[in-house]
């Protein structure tokens, strides 16, 4: 037993190294070929670094402007998934939690319809006050809206109830989609052809603002959340135990809804509907460090970063210059990759 | 004798003289502009225009709906114009992007033209008119001015023996499907593509209720009762031929159903609004105005 601590630290050592990795080769590939020396060079002369040999000012707007922030805001997005993917199982006490099933991604979803749909209509002086960032605006807003409708639905007496807010989740999830359906008949053909593209996701809008906006309320969750690693570990136990333990359950309950509605919904609102993240990352964490939450949630963050980031590579050089959907690829990469672990660690008494 | 000799020399000299001069700066400019254009061309009617102007030499890539001709399919392709990629067109080094007004996402057109591209959008419309338009912008666009000018003219000349030749008296009652899959099948309205062309064919379209496609029920298909069905070839190839179309609930009831008109056309050339217009109305009114039964809808079709 005494090797297991350290065989939790030499995987985060691991993890993180495998994000270094991956972040160099993201940022050094694309449809756009420029060479690991003049990256470093246009990192360089970005950092303040004056370069001897001159730049070419295409390959440095690609790279500063274009690919830069999409590898950023795909790390951000996919650690803060994968976090909340985990923090959500733990506090679920459920395997099958997913930031989806309590009603975050359908609030996104339904407020991102509205604005596609309504947007020249009901809807165009929010269109006009906030441009092109109406969309992300309004999923965010709407998935937080979700989040704490289902959570104010699930309290009673000042409790939580992890079975009502569960059941409440569905509901919400059931009436935001027939919402959903009704604004989908409203559409016109072009808007019902940019409302498939978002629901499959993608970094592909990437700018400098969008993760200026988006980082902070990401970070937060990825840095706050690990904090409570104690609570969740006390949590696996059952709510009872983790009270008599002495853990001030309904704050970090609360504390933890919020954080992961921060992260999922302004990671919904920026890049659409990325499945399969938040799930198979923590699981596959769970199997390769144990289900203890201060060595799962930092392990969560930096896989899910570079799980993410190695699918937006393939999203976007495997039929370049085109672009696939990022949501094809999670799942076509994550689905077939999880059976097989499921089929391997069956023995071990599953996953649960 | 010598004085001659050397003034044709020097005239000879000239004249080569002159030609050098004319290649280094006349045509090096025409050579320059060839050599510095590289289009990239999202929207279908668009590639055809710029093939139609013979200007294909400057398109370095193209979007999937550009299918017509049929070399335009192995230039690099961008993709779906509604899901274009930053990096992905700039990798092609355009000088300048031609789209239509439904290319995006916005902030993709936006990160382009932060690059420096020129990004020219030109909007859809569904007549002769819009199609004039884009053939003016675009040839505008590649310098061709007159070439573009003269296009103009050819098709409009084309548009209007077409209207002079239709037969205003017999309106068919027709009903296009846009896909007919799981669920009920969606038709066109008025203000869609296909309303468009039914119209300039000379035909009718039974659904003016509701603008844009939407899915009709099996009773509002039998109450419209239209004489002909109209529908993109790729969706009758979809349902396995026309008897899968006089399979759909409904459609037996209707005229088009007991007499068996199901009519179809490449999607493209029917809905596209290219410089093919003035022929694909023409065949469309064709085959919407035969009196034919399904036999000969289809030969017509598949041809």
């Amino acid at each position: 037993m005494s090797t297991i601590p350290s065989r939790q630290t030499l995987t985060l050592v691991f993890l993180a190294l495998l994000l270094a990795a991956v972040f160099f080769i993201a940022i050094g590939s694309g449809p756009v070929v420029i060479t690991p020396p003049e990256v470093l060079a246009i990192l360089l002369d970005a950092a303040g670094f004056k370069q001897a040999t001159p730049i070419n000012p295409g390959h440095a707007t690609v790279l500063i402007d274009i690919r830069a922030p999409r590898v950023v805001l795909g790390i951000i997005i996919g650690a803060g998934l994968a976090v909340s993917g985990a923090a959500m199982q733990g506090l679920f006490r459920n395997p099958l939690a997913d930031p989806g099933l309590v009603g975050i991604s359908s609030g996104a979803a339904l407020a991102a319809v509205s604005v596609i749909v309504l947007g020249a209509t009901v809807l165009s002086g929010l269109q006009d006050a906030l441009g092109i960032y109406t969309l992300p605006f309004a999923a965010f807003i709407g998935s937080l809206l979700a989040t704490m409708l289902v959570y104010k639905i699930s309290q009673t007496e000042g409790r939580t109830d992890v079975s009502t807010l569960l059941l409440a989740g569905i509901a919400i999830n059931a009436l935001v989609g027939a919402v959903t359906g009704l604004l989908t008949y409203m559409a016109d053909d072009a808007q019902l052809r940019t409302l498939t593209f978002w629901s499959m996701g993608s970094l592909g809008s990437a700018n400098w603002e969008q993760v200026m906006v988006a980082a902070p309320f990401i970070l937060v969750a990825i840095i706050i959340i690990p904090w409570h690693a104690r609570a969740l570990n006390a949590i696996l136990l059952g709510e009872a135990e983790a009270g008599h333990l002495g853990f001030n359950l309904e704050r970090i309950k609360k504390m933890l809804i919020v954080l992961v509605a921060l992260a999922v919904g302004a990671a919904v609102s920026l890049t659409g509907i990325i499945g399969f993240v938040g799930l198979i990352v923590p699981h596959l964490l769970r199997l390769m460090v144990g289900p203890d939450h201060r060595f799962l949630l930092p392990a969560s963050a930096l896989l899910g970063g570079s799980f993410l980031l190695l699918a937006d590579l393939l999203a976007r050089t495997m039929v370049s210059p085109a672009e696939l959907p990022i949501g094809i690829i999670t799942a076509a990469l994550g689905g077939p990759f999880f059976l097989w672990l499921l089929l391997r660690f069956r023995q071990r008494g599953g996953l649960g | 004798m010598n004085a001659t000799v050397s003034a044709v020399v020097s005239l000879r000299q000239r004249i080569a003289c002159l030609f050098l001069l004319s290649f280094l700066v006349a045509p090096t400019q025409l050579f320059a502009e060839d050599k510095a254009l590289r289009v990239v061309s999202v929207g279908g009617a668009l590639t055809e225009i710029i093939y139609q102007l013979g200007a294909e030499s400057q398109l370095v890539g193209v979007d999937t709906t550009s299918l017509y001709p049929e070399a335009a399919t192995k230039l690099p392709q961008v993709g779906y114009q509604r899901a274009l990629s930053a990096e992905g067109v700039l990798s092609l080094n355009p000088s300048i992007v031609l789209a239509t007004d439904q290319a995006g996402p916005p902030a993709v057109i936006k990160q382009i033209k932060l690059a420096g591209i020129e990004v020219l959008i030109i909007p859809t419309k569904y007549s002769a008119a819009g199609v004039v338009n884009k053939i003016n912008q675009v040839s505008q666009a590649l310098g061709l001015k007159s070439a573009g000018a003269k296009m103009a003219e050819d098709f409009l000349a084309e548009m209007d023996t077409l209207s002079n030749t239709e037969d205003k008296n017999i309106k068919t009652d027709v009903m296009f499907l846009l896909n007919v899959g799981k669920g009920s099948p969606m038709a066109a309205g008025i203000k869609t593509a296909a309303d468009a062309m039914i119209v300039l064919a000379g035909a009718s379209n039974v659904m003016k209720q509701y603008e844009g496609y939407k899915p009709v029920s099996t009773e509002a298909i039998v109450v419209a009762d239209p004489e002909v069905l109209l529908l993109p070839q790729r969706t009758i190839d979809a349902l396995g031929g026309q008897s899968g179309v006089l399979g759909i609930a409904g459609v037996n009831v209707t005229r088009a159903g007991k007499k068996k008109r199901v009519v179809a056309m490449e999607g493209l050339y029917m809905l596209g609004f290219t410089p093919r217009l003035p022929e694909a109305v023409r065949d469309l009114s064709k085959l919407l105005h035969s009196t034919k039964a399904l036999e000969s809808s289809l030969a017509v079709a598949d041809k």
